[in-house]
């Protein structure tokens, strides 16, 4: 009940827009639900930085975000200089004093650039939704590096073991057993043992 | 004794050659530093992670560490720049059609900014009076070397960057696919881009910026001054290192081997001949081969580059004036100067004797207006017809 109202006092302004500028899409799509689920409708992805600015002036946001990785951020600084083009002034997402929350979008990968007169509390409602739908990726991120490199590890374990098996005559357990025993006494990952006697089978071919 | 750790980050651009080369080359092992060097894609990034501590160090664009010293644009950080990383390196670089079109109407050595400019103007008026649309210029940064080196010189011209002409921001790797899509006409960039340009066949380099300004800051060490307050030992031993390096890149024997580390995918990721070519200061021009040499296309470590100049720091300041970045007022003068420190320089490598002979006497070297007063900034902008 207290959450619908936040929601309804802080987000329920149907003409409140956000863009979002991500060329990943899988991770501007997380963060775009997220939004929707906070109640936001206009939420705008682009994903194609040519003429980036043009873009934006025509959607005419009140907040844009946009993550590190991407060399279109310094396009954005621009709009913080007074020119015709730019109809609204335009400022970084906290100020001065708040420099755990720069801290923790900078950690994240997230950028925040306010257009017009917001209050504060929205858009720091808005950032660390961000903040948290940016590391809900990088976990997800780094899990599936995880399971790709273990998946990796074994098949190169496996290749091992079949090398060792028919040069040696050995059974698959003894083989792995060896591959265990070297990778102790060298203080090395079995992994890495296993990748050397695939190196040397092929440098012995 | 424990390797002191420090986390920098960098831009990959050829005046980044000095801190690459020191860490890659053992320089900085050398000064019982343990560096890791941090690829970053924007300024933006730079300028943020160096505020809030996540960089010790940076590779910086001069002006940003002046801007983000005197709070513009951002929020305000003190910023030092114990060490020049580069002193020139721009080049302006046009379409073939821009480039075409100048040259039909240029009235002499095109290659010469006056006329240059002066062309610039009449083909901006030309395409005026066929209510064609304006010129649009890239340039990497509001406040970059870039942005004002382009507004200078188009500017002695008699073309208003604001009014006649488009001048838009665009990343440095984004800037040769602009230009080959028609999204600009032309731009102001570092090295390679210039050259990669040229060799494509897209773009013709029109001007050397040390054409415009015979000695330009381009890029700084920068360090936050608590941060330089709290690691005096570390800071004199980076700079010891950086001038090492330095030294070692501006012998010629030394450029081949400098060149193959500078080319690596995570260093600066271009190849090792257009580096070469950039370090040596000669440069192919046209798409056709025309070869253009000057030995102050970029100076990492020679003609005292690595030594920051104050004057140059005033310099930059004087164009945030004049392009209404930023109000003038003795105080902020005197902080963009205190930005930029010789004297932390003469700490770390007091043996070098500064090699200036025929360096200009005002320190700047214009190709244009009154030589360049640093303690009088309002004559030199009184002398600009077109300023904010």
């Amino acid at each position: 009940m207290a959450r619908c109202l936040m929601i309804d006092q802080l987000f329920m302004d149907p003409t409140f827009k956000i863009v979002i500028v991500d060329e990943n899409p899988v991770r501007a799509a997380i963060l775009e639900e997220g939004l929707r689920e906070a109640g936001h409708v206009h939420v705008v992805r682009i994903d194609e930085m040519s003429h980036l600015l043009t873009r934006i002036y025509a959607i005419d946001p009140d907040v844009i975000l946009i993550d590190l990785e991407n060399p279109s951020r310094d396009v954005l600084e621009q709009m913080f200089q007074v020119s015709r083009a730019v109809k609204r002034p335009v400022a970084m997402f906290v100020d001065q004093s708040d420099t755990a929350s720069i801290q923790a979008s900078v950690d994240a990968g997230v950028s925040a650039y306010i257009v017009g007169n917001l209050q504060k509390e929205r858009i720091k409602t808005i950032l660390d939704l961000c903040i948290s739908r940016f590391n809900a990726f990088s976990r997800l991120q780094n899990e599936l590096d995880r399971t790709r490199s273990a998946l990796e590890e074994r098949k190169v374990i496996d290749r091992a073991k079949g090398i060792l098996m028919k040069a040696k005559n050995l059974s698959e357990d003894t083989a792995y057993a060896l591959l265990r025993k070297t990778a102790m006494n060298e203080n090395k990952k079995i992994a890495e043992v296993a990748q050397s006697v695939v190196t040397a089978a092929e440098l012995f071919k | 004794m424990n390797p002191k750790r420090l986390r920098i980050g960098f831009i990959p651009l050829c005046d980044a050659t000095a801190l690459i080369v020191a860490v890659d080359k053992g320089f900085a092992a050398a000064e019982g530093l343990d560096v890791e060097l941090v690829r970053e894609v924007s300024w933006s990034n730079v300028r943020d992670k160096l505020n809030i501590g996540l960089f010790d160090v940076a590779h910086l664009i001069a002006p940003v560490a002046i801007a983000s010293s005197l709070g513009l644009g951002h929020v305000k950080v003190p910023i030092l720049a114990p060490f020049g990383l580069g002193v020139n390196g721009n080049a302006i670089t046009v379409s073939p059609e821009l480039y075409a079109a100048l040259a039909a109407t240029a009235d002499g050595n095109i290659a010469d900014p006056v006329v240059s400019g002066r062309a610039l103007a009449r083909v901006v008026a030309s395409r005026k009076a066929k209510a064609q649309d304006p010129l649009t210029f890239g340039m990497t940064f509001p406040f970059s070397t870039h942005n004002y080196h382009l507004r200078f010189w188009m500017a002695a011209g008699g073309v208003d960057p604001d009014e006649d002409v488009r001048m838009i921001v665009l990343p440095p790797p984004y800037m040769v696919e602009s230009l080959a899509n028609k999204h600009v006409d032309g731009f102001c960039v570092g090295a390679p881009w210039n050259s990669v340009a040229v060799d494509l066949g897209i773009g013709y380099i029109l001007h050397f910026v040390s054409e415009i300004l015979s000695r330009a800051a381009e890029k700084v060490l920068a360090v936050r001054a608590s941060w330089s307050a709290e690691n005096p030992d570390m800071l004199r031993r980076l700079i010891r290192a950086l001038g090492r390096a330095a030294a070692f890149v501006e012998n010629p024997a030394n450029r081949d081997e400098a060149s193959a580390i500078l080319a690596a995918p995570n260093r600066i990721g271009a190849s090792a001949e257009v580096i070469r070519r950039t370090l040596d200061g000669r440069l192919k021009v046209t798409p056709d081969g025309t070869i253009r040499t000057s030995d102050r296309y970029l100076l990492v470590g020679r003609k005292a580059a690595g030594r920051p100049d104050p004057v140059q720091a005033a310099w930059l300041y004087a164009q945030m004036v004049r392009w209404g970045q930023a109000p003038y007022s003795d105080e902020m003068l005197a902080a963009a100067k205190a930005v930029f420190r010789p004297d932390l320089y003469d700490a770390a490598l007091p043996s070098e004797a500064p090699d200036t002979a025929g360096e200009p006497v005002d320190g700047i070297g214009a190709f244009t207006g009154p030589p360049f007063d640093a303690n009088d900034i309002e004559r030199h902008l009184a002398a600009s017809k077109i300023r904010r």
